[in-house]
């Protein structure tokens, strides 16, 4: 029977391989080792690792992700967890200015092998601060990578190939998605020994000819199940593309399914305006005119600030049933 | 106003200044100067409409940075903000280099992608030159923990302008330089001024401004700026303490610039300062003559060999701006190199997906 681990072990495997074959890698944030890690994706590594590698910083995002910029300059090679992604907001200068531009603004001398990680996503009642989802935001940026794994062999997979990357490396991961399990290979079931996924490369998680649903994160999972009823209730063959990493990012799976299914729905958990949605549907529209037999459309979070009421904030994000109708109305 | 300190005396029989043989403290004068010639050869061309932005002057504060970073070895690295040009060339950068990079030219340090503010040269562990009031604080501390990660002795030395001390991230930066005894030198070159606004009008303060390090635990001295001789036998102690027990200080200079803030204010419109007040830091506090007198007096130098090594940094200076003159913009490809290292070095990475989107 193949393997099952949940998302959040899956990281942990990528933090435990990538430190056992780089000492440069350490593992920085609020919380991730003495208490395990808030959401315990760090679990145990304290432990084995011990306190040079594995550090508790105290809630301080802009000096500590700050810190970890400088010492990447210096070749550590630190893997940050912001608690949320939501708290980017108190460390912006730092990662925009420092992470994402000094490569540049230095003319090539300098880069930063870095990684800021932790969970983007809503619909866990934590209100508006704590909802954000800034993956569009991050990707606009020139010298970014942005990756958002929506299952746990690709988490493993991209935060491996995140740890190498000598770029910064924004790992978007979802709360709602740590605790689900998921078949992941083990390394001696996988050609070379250990499970690397690349960036800029999608992947089509269900194949179909009727129309594409594409999306990145736990709206992935949300597609996925929309393909179902399509297909259960109303007889449409969706393709579902799992972007995985946003910048860089596949447009050609992304051309050549529209070429073939002719209709497409881009699907996120961010809001509209701007979305990577947004950027999308512009690409298809440039590069596949002819091949669209319907416009393309959107299913977002719904335009507000993420609403905490339990029952609102569900019907606030993606659902199947919104992809359903959205369909629908293009098929 | 900008803070009176008064010299203190017999820091030329300071240990670390009983090693400077006389061909060195000639080199300090020397880079001193270069300092001040290459800066006032950017004045003119910047007024000249040779170059873009902003250009923000160190003339005034040259011993510090000259002073400081003479102390520096293999493993001490250098990181500062905006007012960079002095520790550019005082860590060893060319003046084609940053002159070059001030006209936006594909020779400049930065190839013309960073400008006045950004210069940076890794291998001379300098790490720039940075836009963002503080924002190089924690960059500062992190280049500390690389160094004490990499169990190497050497210490970051942090440059800061007074305007930089109410910022957030400074803050955060102290409090963790003690809690994880990071070898990290803070140096706020207090000139008096954050822009326009005195410290008086912009800081609340016991003493003084680096006083605020003992609510972190952090040992601090405020000094003088002026003579060398200070500023290396005082910063030692710092360096010291960073090498040997990997703990932070913060050091608070006064210091004293004569130029506006940036050239916008360079006549004094503003009207924050006086006349007076900016002629009496020349007359009685330029650092350049201070060594000079130093020089003078223990016989190294005649005023005739001073004086040629003026002349010397003056010639050095205009060939560097006829360098920056006579050398190429880069080339609009140029705009999509150095974003991304995986595609620079067309790794297989940089070369899977999409990573610019221009159509």
């Amino acid at each position: 029977m193949p393997r099952q681990i949940t998302y959040r072990d899956a990281l942990r495997e990528a933090f435990d391989e990538e430190l056992a074959r780089d000492p440069m890698v350490v593992l920085m944030g609020e919380e991730v080792a003495q208490y395990n890690g808030a959401y315990k994706v760090t679990k145990g590594l304290w432990e084995k690792w011990g306190d040079k590698r594995i550090v508790d910083t105290p809630i301080s995002e802009a000096g500590f992700i700050g810190m970890g910029i400088g010492a990447s300059m210096l070749g550590v090679r630190p893997v940050m967890e912001l608690m949320f992604w939501s708290f980017y907001t108190v460390a912006w200068d730092q990662i925009i200015n420092n992470a994402g531009m000094v490569r540049y603004m230095s003319g090539g001398k300098i880069n930063c092998p870095i990684v800021i990680r932790g969970p983007a996503n809503g619909g866990t009642g934590v209100g508006a601060t704590h909802s954000h989802t800034p993956e569009n935001i991050m990707a606009s940026f020139p010298g970014m990578k942005v990756v958002c794994p929506s299952n746990a062999r690709d988490a493993k997979g991209l935060m491996k190939t995140a740890i190498r990357d000598n770029d910064p490396v924004m790992f978007m991961e979802s709360t709602a998605l740590y605790g689900e399990l998921w078949e992941v290979p083990s390394n001696d079931e996988v050609p070379g020994g250990e499970l690397i996924i690349p960036f800029g490369v999608a992947d089509i998680k269900r194949a179909g000819t009727d129309l594409t649903l594409i999306a990145h994160g736990r709206a992935v999972i949300t597609c996925l199940k929309a393909a179902e009823m399509l297909e259960a209730e109303h007889g449409i063959k969706a393709e579902v593309i799992d972007l995985r990493t946003i910048r860089p990012l596949d447009e050609d799976t992304i051309l050549e399914s529209v070429a073939k299914t002719h209709r497409a729905i881009y699907v996120e958990e961010g809001k509209p305006f701007c979305g990577v949605g947004a950027q999308i549907a512009y690409t298809i529209q440039n590069k596949v005119f002819d091949e669209l037999d319907a416009p393309v459309q959107r299913v977002c979070s719904l335009d507000a600030p993420a609403i905490y009421s339990p029952p609102l904030e569900k019907i606030q994000l993606p659902y199947p049933e919104v992809i359903v109708a959205k369909a629908l109305s293009i098929c | 106003m900008a803070t009176a300190i008064a010299p203190s005396a017999k820091h030329a029989d300071a240990p670390i200044n009983q090693k400077l043989t006389p061909q060195d403290k000639l080199d300090l004068h020397r880079q001193m100067v270069r300092i001040r010639a290459f800066e006032q050869l950017s004045l003119q061309h910047y007024v000249g409409n040779k170059m873009a932005g902003f250009l923000h002057l160190y003339i005034g504060q040259e011993s510090v940075a000259v002073g400081t970073i003479s102390l520096l070895g293999k493993n001490d690295h250098v990181i500062t903000a905006y007012r960079d040009h002095g520790h550019a060339l005082a860590v060893g950068m060319s003046m084609n280099e940053c002159m070059a990079e001030l006209f936006g030219k594909a020779t400049g340090c930065s190839k013309g992608k960073g400008g006045s503010m950004h210069y940076f040269a890794p291998d001379k562990n300098y790490w720039g030159g940075h836009g963002i009031v503080a924002g190089q604080t924690p960059l500062g501390l992190g280049l500390a923990y690389g160094l004490k990660y990499k169990g190497l002795k050497g210490a970051a030395l942090c440059f800061l302008g007074d305007g930089a001390v109410n910022q957030g991230t400074f803050h955060e930066s102290l409090n963790l330089a003690a809690l994880f005894n990071l070898p990290v030198v803070y140096i706020i070159e207090n000139n008096g001024y954050s822009m326009g606004t005195s410290q008086e009008r912009s800081s609340a303060f016991k003493s003084c401004l680096a006083e605020r390090a003992s609510g972190y635990d952090i040992e601090w001295e405020l000094f003088s700026g002026e003579d060398i001789y200070e500023v290396r036998a005082r910063t030692q102690v710092a360096i010291e303490r960073a090498h040997n027990e990997s703990r932070p200080t913060v050091l608070e200079i006064a210091t004293y610039r004569w130029l506006g803030h940036s050239v916008a204010d360079s006549s004094h419109s503003g009207g924050y300062r006086t006349k007076e007040e900016i002629e009496r830091h020349q007359a009685e506090h330029d650092p350049v003559e201070v060594w000079k007198r130093n020089l003078l007096a223990e016989g190294i130098a005649t005023e005739a060999e001073l004086k040629k090594i003026d002349k010397e940094a003056f010639t050095e200076a205009e060939e560097s701006a006829e360098f920056a003159k006579n050398s190429p913009y880069p080339e609009p490809e140029s705009i999509f190199e150095d974003v991304y290292w995986e595609v620079d070095n067309k790794t297989d990475s940089g070369r899977s997906g999409r990573h610019f989107f221009n159509d």
